[in-house]
């Protein structure tokens, strides 16, 4: 650990302001959803569920939360995959929300 | 302060970027060859790109006395045509010969395939008859911590590539303990919006230590910024970091990984 003799009120007053507009910005991104036609079908995506469960790890964990949010959005299978012809990334997995996960 | 940019596309640039590192004091960078933005139609569009990046590139980089270095190797993404893949890895050995050419890079997985493994094995295999440096390419995303674990299993069971002679590049949060448990370089890529902000990657660093890390701006064709480094080394000295231990990541770090191989001279 080579942590910033910064103290953590310092850091706070530092970043708050970056933050609480980050904030503001995922409230806002979510209200668009709910706004807008076929919200259900929005919120039946798995990228949306990935998202309101890292939202509950964030607040529901004390520490190593941005390596839970990462693992929570990655693949965890081992398995190379046959092709990857035509295929993009999502930045979530839906295999979070298969059987079993 | 000095910096030296492990990893940007300057052929995506202009030459004002160019003006901008030198002003900033980045004055030694290195470009592996990756994806063009679409797949190439044959093997004359790599030798044309392969000529650009050590020929083209270093006389642009020499105006503004900049060493410009870089790193030959099929990108992933073109991996699944693997006619074409084979007729790329056929000329890499003639542009490894090249004076400012480091090894092979960017080399890695994108989707985690079986054909991109093929040409990951292949590629692995010049690497280690030639006994070149290796900067890995991981993939984004969903599939990053899978792709991580599978090069880095393919990497250690290839025993005569050494893992402090391989940099695996965009390493984030989740896969930077790992990679540095097993003795390899990580690097930290620095992409607006995408991948890591300055803020994050000097946590990376205080949260893993400083040793074995270099960190990036990947500046290229998209979204991205060319000063991305000097503003993280930024972020370190608001944070109150010392002017030693910022000079150690964006200076000494890229400079002794990319030492090992002889052509390297920083800037
Ligand atoms: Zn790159």
């Amino acid at each position: 650990m080579e942590n910033s003799p910064m103290p953590a009120k310092q850091a706070l007053e530092l970043y708050f302001l970056d933050n609480r507009a980050r904030l503001l910005e995922i409230a806002s991104f979510l209200d668009r959803i709910d706004r807008y036609k076929d919200s259900a079908a929005a919120k039946d995506d798995f990228r949306y569920k990935s998202f309101m469960k890292a939202l509950k790890l964030i607040i529901g964990t004390e520490k190593d939360r941005t390596i839970n949010v990462q693992l929570l959005f990655s693949d965890l299978t081992a398995e190379p995959i046959e092709s990857a012809a035509g295929l993009k990334a999502f930045g979530a997995w839906e295999g979070t929300f298969s059987e079993g996960n | 302060m000095k910096v030296i940019d492990p990893h940007i596309h300057m052929v995506s640039r202009t030459t004002d970027d160019y003006l901008a590192l030198a002003i900033n004091g980045i004055h030694t960078i290195t470009e592996p060859a990756f994806w063009a933005g679409f797949d190439r139609r044959g093997v004359d569009g790599f030798h044309d790109y392969f000529h650009h990046l050590t020929v083209t590139e270093p006389a642009r980089a020499a105006r503004f006395n900049i060493k410009h270095y870089c790193w030959i190797g099929l990108n992933s993404k073109e991996a699944e045509n693997q006619k074409l893949a084979g007729e790329v890895l056929r000329i890499i050995p003639e542009y490894l010969d090249r004076p400012t050419v480091l090894g092979l890079g960017e080399i890695g997985l994108n989707k985690n395939s079986r054909n991109e493994i093929n040409v990951l094995e292949m590629q692995l295999e010049i690497a280690a008859k030639r006994n070149e440096l290796v900067l890995i390419h991981t993939p984004h995303l969903e599939d990053k911590l899978k792709g991580t674990r599978i090069i880095m299993d393919m990497v250690l069971n290839e025993k005569r590539i050494k893992p402090s002679r391989v940099l695996i590049d965009h390493a984030e949060e989740h896969t930077i303990g790992e990679i540095k448990e097993k003795g390899f370089w990580f690097g930290l890529t620095l992409y607006p919006n995408s991948k890591g902000s300055p803020e994050r990657a000097v946590d990376a660093v205080e949260a893993y230590g400083s040793d074995n890390i270099c960190i990036n701006s990947s500046a290229d064709w998209s979204v991205s910024d060319p000063l991305a480094t000097v503003k993280c080394a930024n972020e370190m000295r608001r944070r109150g970091h010392p002017e030693a231990l910022i000079q150690k990541v964006f200076y000494e770090n890229p400079k002794a990984f990319l030492s090992q191989c002889p052509k390297f001279k920083a800037g």
